[in-house]
């Protein structure tokens, strides 16, 4: 044996290791790949070895060569043998291959669930994280759901180094098996707390991956975070808690109120850029989801912009980047803020490096207006004379297009001006956006009826210059233009001055030269001025123009009837022999010009992008169904040239009639945007008519076009869009003037007349009329077209899966995990768990006996199948079990509060009353409230009442959403009640093991259906185990046909209004309508009634009950004086509809306004809380209790739940806590326990609410 | 998240891949090229930012990475990250392997490559930040580089 081993390491040292396959491989420049496969040889040889320092170091060697591209794959099973070696060395070495290597496809992984499931609870904790490491990247949906549990287990171990693994693997987890999310969670959450500050980053971590993609489930931990944000000295969580928030307050704009101030202060205090940065991220976000009317946050805005200036002026590089990338950001809301700094982000443009002018680009990209877009597109026209590099001058080009037709053409004053810079731009030359310059054309001259005349003048000029651009002969590029110049002069050639001439110019010999589909619009449109020349000499006694006209296109078409591109030859020869036939007439004089325009008559309108989607399928058509039958192979080979021809033809046709479909239109749009082709070219002439813009004075007299062709269009010196900057500038210097004039008069008339004053500020966005009648055609769209948004998640998105409520699971829950989500355990502990509840529930309840047998079966059921449809079964268990449980805590609570004999009866209901999230979300209200910026408070208040009476008077309905249509179903019934039987005795016994647990210190495996359970063997403290479930819904009245619970809740936005949410229950088999809510008013109290109705009037409560449903309605009490607790008389009435007969009936109840009802839950800091009981203006009291039988923590919880209290400081077996009423009573309570007596000092400054609320705290306790 | 981080010298030659998410052998190749081609025309004075390549990412991505000498060290992060963040975190991690290595320099890498990943794997795990703490990570390495060389010593003398 020993021989073997020494014999073993001897074979190991003559073999290569790692660093001598790297020196091997240097040493082998030339012939690397052959010596590679040599030494991939050799590893072969050494896994097949028994030894496993051979096997490792040969797989360490292959993780190398994977580095270096070679597909390692095979080894797959061998790096499982590696890693599961007792040895650390070796078991690192494995680990870290299968992290490089494997991957979901990767079959041996199912071999490593075991393995690895040891590795992770290993005494040593390398091992686990070793594991935990590896894991992390290869983990697979299968290996997610057997090792979810363990890997949860492993979040509470002792070591932190472990915790914070285990934490972080978690988000791994939750991607492959999202149901572990929702167990998990709660001890995810309680990471958050963990003393470890690695563990808690961890967890603030994937809590915020988790929160960025479903944000709005994890809303309320934003108190918890904003602890965090307040308190955390730890940057990289700073940063990550920050950016959360960044997330999280599009959702809540109260949220944002709140952080606005701490982060204002981290901004001003931080001297971490990093952190700096992410709070200016998060305030801007903050700042975009208050934009609507929040003006006191200009001062924000202020420092924001300020900042980031200074980032930006920054000789850093980096902080120029991230300054500009954030104020792209602001740009969106706060445009004028941005725009005061123009200056430095021109300046960014010259910067050197690219990304940094990019981000400038975008920037300006937002920041034009009206005002200012010519000054900004003459700055970026010289940047793109000045740069060097294609690629940077082509971004520039797309970005100047981008900027000018942004929001169709929104910032445009002047179309001459911007038809010239497109024509400016086609001198660029050797660039790709030759197509994007001529869709532009297209596109202005199409929809801008008033340029015309004008874009069809310099096209001309552009055809007449056609050498220029076809000179070079560069493929890629400018040449493009000409396809749009040769429409444009073809389709609006009735604005030609001289149609001959461009005639001429589009049929000269050079033209054949171009790409294929240019000059097949050349001929079409040689033919539209053909049409058009004659049409302008009709009538003219002298017909040699014409005549001329028709021998050019008998003399030069020939050479397009040559050409090898199809289209061409067949418009050529098609239109030649045209020619033709006319000149033939012509002779004859005969007058044709009429019916040769005819062949080009109609109207080209835009169509809108989507139309062709909204085309709705007329009734009765079955896409889907087949015309004929399916076609047979030889034909469908026929479709192919066809296709190809159609996609081609619309480049050159052009739709006559308007009534060619709409589709049609969108099709060759999208086809003529997709062509491209090429060559720069230089334009000598640069043409512009200065008559234009000296127009007379007089607002309402801006002329549609008054141009005068007559005028040379050739400007010397300037390049010619200069020119119209200084030309607008005058314009608008007349206008303003022109405009004062006017004010003036009007004050004139306005001070004779009521002598108001009118101010005329400065030049505004408004003030500035457009030089041309923007006529800007619409977009047509067919008729009847859907409105429809087509922006859906990605179905393929992983996070999808994650969007699971989780709000539910605080330990005020009203819906823990149900039995189907718990975490997959191994076999023989599933086991245990099936068999306790069973044995106990024989002790116990021998009457339930049958039910119960049905239950547990049915579990077992549930762990038998892991087929797929386990999950849809699930799926359906779980709404129902959510239901009940929401029933039962909700009933508990009810029996605790009031007589016991409710208790007994409700065991027998089968219907659930539905308690909606209502309690957790007013948390967050009333914790939002708080924010200190006092301005809101109306605000909010206006939200919340907006949230408490949607429909106009008092009343509002809440139908949770979470509430399907109850089953009828009397065998679902009757499970449903032998589950919650269940359920009730396990949680007893549960609490009794709990107990015991405690006394013997007995480590014993119990894994219960809870998360929070478990962590009791890891032997952390008793502050893991679960509360029990609680409620405020307490028993309003009750008889045979309805039962109504009810809670109230203060208004901290009103001093004098409390909410008294009410849950409608029908519990008889017929229906319940007309529901009426009525309460006798006290002098101190009042339900607030619809305006007009009278002081007694009832209220009708706006939904009716099917049988089986409950449904909740919320009540606005004003009241005075919260000292005191007070009842209120009130009856509901209503009729029970059956199918034979309908009554009316009437219940009587008394609405009790706990003193403790008039308290909100506010969070209050341990320094402040000294303060304010220093401050000496409190009257103290105290009780105390006696024979309380139940943990600290949860007697804490319950005063918190039930009496609206927030712990400020917890020591041991003491704890202070604060509370404040409805008109801002603080009541602050200092609470101990000490062997079953509790004492709870208290003060307050009103000693009669004091009293009250410690009597009521007092009877909580009594009825436990 | 943190999609992939990756050293490769002047030359483009890796030293050090880690994909958080899988791609083929090749495709990591190709995305390696890409990324020396994006990240080695730059200037060493500007940003250090990029946004991200046509392989890998998109346009949450962002390629985020620091140039020492003569070594690339590229991180390809997503927007949850923040950007001056994770320059720290680079400047984090190549502190701690010239503590461990004693003046790292590019040899210590070539011939150390598992090393230099044990060491990575006490930074980042699964694409999500570990340890930002030098001192923490630093102990952390030399618990297990013990633990090695405890296994290593009766092996040898068996």
């Amino acid at each position: 044996m020993a021989l073997k081993i020494v014999k073993g390491s001897i074979d190991r040292m003559f073999d290569k290791n790692l660093q001598d396959l790297v020196r091997g491989i240097r040493n082998h420049k030339e012939d690397e790949a052959k010596y590679i496969s040599t030494c991939i040889d050799e590893i072969k040889q050494e896994l097949k070895q028994d030894n496993i320092a051979v096997k490792a170091n040969a797989v360490c060697k292959l993780t190398y060569l994977q580095m270096l591209g070679y597909d390692v794959s095979w080894a797959a099973f061998n790096i499982v043998e590696v890693m599961s070696s007792s040895k650390f060395t070796y078991k690192r070495i494995g680990y870290l291959a299968a992290s490089q290597c494997f991957h979901e496809s990767t079959d041996v992984i199912m071999l490593t669930t075991n393995q690895i499931r040891k590795d992770l609870s290993s005494p040593n904790q390398y091992d686990t994280g070793v594991a935990l490491t590896g894991l992390s990247c290869f983990v697979t949906p299968d290996l997610a759901r057997d090792l979810a549990n363990d890997i949860m287990t492993l979040m509470s171990h002792t070591k932190p180094y472990i915790r914070k693994k285990a934490v972080l693997i978690m988000y791994k987890v939750f991607l492959k098996y999202p149901e572990s999310l929702r167990p998990a969670f709660p001890r995810l959450k309680e990471k958050l707390e963990d003393p470890d500050p690695g563990v808690q980053s961890a967890a603030v971590n994937v809590i915020c991956e988790l929160a960025r993609r479903n944000p709005k489930n994890y809303l309320s931990l934003a108190p918890l975070f904003f602890k965090l944000m307040t308190s955390s000295t730890n940057n990289w969580v700073l940063i990550k808690i920050i950016k959360l928030f960044g997330a999280l307050t599009p959702l809540e704009p109260r949220l944002g109120k709140k952080l606005i101030e701490p982060l204002t202060n981290l901004i001003h205090s931080t001297s971490a850029m990093s952190l700096l940065y992410e709070c200016v991220n998060t305030v801007i976000a903050v700042l975009i989801s208050l934009s609507s009317g929040m003006p006191n946050h200009s001062a924000s805005i202020q420092l924001c912009v300020q900042k980031l200036r200074i980032l930006i002026e920054d000789s850093d590089q980096n902080l120029k980047y991230l300054g500009l990338l954030a104020m792209s950001k602001i740009l969106k809301t706060h445009p004028k803020s941005v725009q005061s700094h123009k200056d430095l982000i021109l300046q960014c443009l010259d910067d050197k490096d690219e990304s940094i002018r990019l981000r400038a680009l975008d920037l300006l990209y937002g920041m034009v207006s009206k005002k200012n877009l010519m000054e900004i597109v003459k700055k970026l026209m010289l940047h793109v004379d000045k740069a060097e590099g294609t690629t940077y001058r082509d971004e520039l080009l797309t970005k100047i297009i981008d900027i000018c037709s942004q929001s169709n053409y929104q910032y445009i004053t002047n179309f001459e001006w911007y038809i010239s810079i497109l024509v400016e731009l086609t001198r660029l030359e050797g660039t790709r956006h030759g197509h994007l310059i001529a869709s532009q054309m297209l596109d202005v001259a199409i929809r801008v009826k008033a340029i015309r005349v004008f874009a069809v003048a310099q096209m001309a000029t552009l055809l007449d210059n056609a050498h220029m651009l076809t000179g070079n002969t560069q493929r890629n590029g400018i040449c493009e233009v000409l396809y749009a110049a040769a429409w444009i002069c073809g389709e609006f050639s009735e604005h030609l001055e001289n149609p001959m001439e461009t005639l001429e110019a589009m049929l000269r010999p050079k033209v054949a030269t171009l790409p294929g589909h240019i000059q097949a619009v050349y001929v079409q449109n040689a033919a539209k001025l053909f049409a058009t020349v004659l049409k302008s000499q009709e009538g003219n006694t002298d017909s040699t123009t014409a005549q001329e006209a028709s021998q050019l296109m008998i003399d030069r078409l020939p050479l397009f009837v040559q050409s090898a591109n199809l289209e061409v030859q067949e418009r050529a020869s098609c239109i030649l022999q045209l020619v033709k036939y006319i000149q033939k007439l012509q002779q004859k004089d005969v007058e044709v010009s009429e019916e040769v325009c005819a062949l080009f008559a109609g109207e080209l309108n835009p169509v809108a992008p989507k139309a062709q989607k909204k085309v709705p399928i007329p009734d009765g058509l079955d896409l889907d169904a087949w015309i004929n039958e399916p076609p047979s192979e030889s034909e469908s080979e026929d479709e192919q040239p066809k296709a190809i021809f159609s996609k081609e033809e619309p480049k050159h046709s052009r739709p006559r009639h308007t009534e060619v479909d709409e589709k049609e239109l969108a099709r060759r749009r999208e086809a003529r945007k997709q062509e491209q082709a090429n060559n720069p070219f230089y334009i000598k002439a640069s043409p512009s008519s200065q008559k234009v813009y000296q127009e007379t004075p007089g607002v309402e007299h801006i002329p549609v076009v008054q141009i005068d062709l007559s005028v040379p269009l050739k400007v010397p010196g300037l390049p010619m869009s200069d020119q119209y900057v200084k030309l607008e500038e005058e314009r608008r210097q007349k206008e303003r003037a022109e405009k004062k004039k006017k004010d003036k008069k009007k004050r004139k008339e306005k001070r004779s007349g009521r002598g108001k004053k009118h101010d005329s500020g400065p030049e505004s966005e408004e003030d500035i009329t457009p030089a041309h009648m923007v006529d800007i055609v619409t977009e047509e769209m067919p008729e009847n077209a859907l409105p429809s948004d087509d922006d859906e998640r990605d179905p393929a998105d992983p996070h999808k899966a994650l969007d699971i409520d989780l709000d539910n699971l605080e330990s005020a829950g009203k819906r823990p995990l149900a039995d189907s989500e718990k975490l997959p355990v191994r076999s023989h502990r599933a086991a245990e768990v099936l068999k306790s509840p069973a044995e106990d529930e024989e002790g116990e309840n021998v009457s339930s006996l049958e039910p119960k047998k049905k239950s547990s079966k049915e579990k077992r059921e549930k762990k038998k199948d892991k087929d797929k449809d386990r999950k849809k079964s699930k799926e359906e268990k779980k709404k129902k079990k959510h239901k009940h449980e929401e029933k039962e805590e909700a009933d508990l609570l009810c029996g605790q509060a009031d007589e016991p004999a409710f208790q007994s009866e409700e065991t027998n209901e089968v219907v659930t009353p539905p308690t909606s999230t209502s309690a957790d979300v007013s948390d967050l209200d009333f914790w939002l409230s708080n924010a200190p910026v006092p301005s809101n408070t109306q605000e909010a208040a206006t939200v919340a009442a907006a949230e408490a009476a949607p429909a106009p008077g008092a009343i509002s309905v809440t139908t949770p959403d979470s509430e399907p249509e109850e089953p009828k179903d009397t065998e679902m019934e009757e499970t449903k009640s032998s589950k919650h039987k269940k359920k009730k005795q396990k949680r007893e016994k549960e609490d009794k093991e709990k107990k015991k647990k405690k006394k013997h210190h007995h480590h014993h495996h119990h894994h219960g259906d809870k998360g929070g359970e478990e962590s009791v063997q890891n032997g952390t403290v008793e502050e893991e185990e679960p509360l029990p479930p609680m409620s405020n819904y307490c028993l309003l009245a009750e008889n045979s046909y309805i039962k109504v619970a009810y809670d109230i809740q203060g208004n901290l936005q009103d001093g004098s209004q409390v909410v008294v949410s009410v849950i409608f229950e029908n519990k008889c088999d017929s229906f319940l309508k007309s529901m009426e809510f009525n309460v006798l008013d006290s002098l101190n109290s009042k339900l607030q009634r619809p305006e007009g109705s009278g002081p007694h009037d009832s209220l009708t409560i706006p939904f009716q009950l099917p049988p089986g449903v409950s449904n909740e309605a919320r009540f606005v009490f004003t009241v005075q004086s919260i000292i005191m607790p007070q009842k209120l008389k009130g009856t509901l009435t209503f009729i029970v509809k059956n199918e034979e007969s309908s009554t009316h009936e009437k219940l009587d109840f008394k609405l009790h306004f706990t003193c403790t009802s008039y308290l909100i839950t506010t969070p209050c800091y341990s320094d402040a809380f000294a303060k304010l009981l220093e401050s000496g203006d409190l009257k103290s009291s105290s009780i105390r209790l006696e024979g309380v039988n139940m943990p600290f923590h949860h007697l804490l919880a319950r005063i918190c739940f039930h009496h609206h209290f927030s712990v400020v400081e917890r020591i041991d077996s003491c704890a202070s806590m604060y509370s404040r009423s409805i008109q801002g009573h603080h009541v602050c309570l200092l609470v101990k326990i000490s062997s079953q007596t509790v004492s709870v000092d208290a003060k307050c400054d009103e000693p009669t609410l004091l009293g009250n609320v410690l009597d009521e705290i007092k009877q909580t306790f009594s009825q436990c | 998240m943190i999609k992939a981080i990756l050293i490769f010298n002047n030359h483009g030659k890796p030293r050090l891949i880690r994909f958080y998410q899988y791609f083929a052998e090749d495709m990591q190749q190709q995305i390696i090229r890409e990324t020396f081609h994006l990240v080695s025309k730059r200037d060493d004075n500007v940003c250090n930012f990029l946004e991200g390549g046509s392989l890998i990412g998109g346009s949450d991505y962002k390629l985020i990475y620091r140039h020492y000498a003569t070594l690339y060290f590229v991180f390809c992060v997503d927007s949850s990250e923040s950007e001056l963040g994770i320059l720290d975190l680079i400047q984090v991690f190549v502190e701690t392997l010239d503590k461990c290595f004693e003046n790292v320099c590019e040899l210590d890498l070539i011939f150390h490559m598992d090393k230099v990943h044990y060491i990575l794997q006490e930074v980042v795990m699964g694409g999500m930040v570990l340890e930002t703490n030098m001192n923490e990570i630093i102990a952390q390495v030399e618990v297990q580089n013990r633990l090695e060389k405890s296994e290593s010593l009766p092996f040898i003398l068996h």
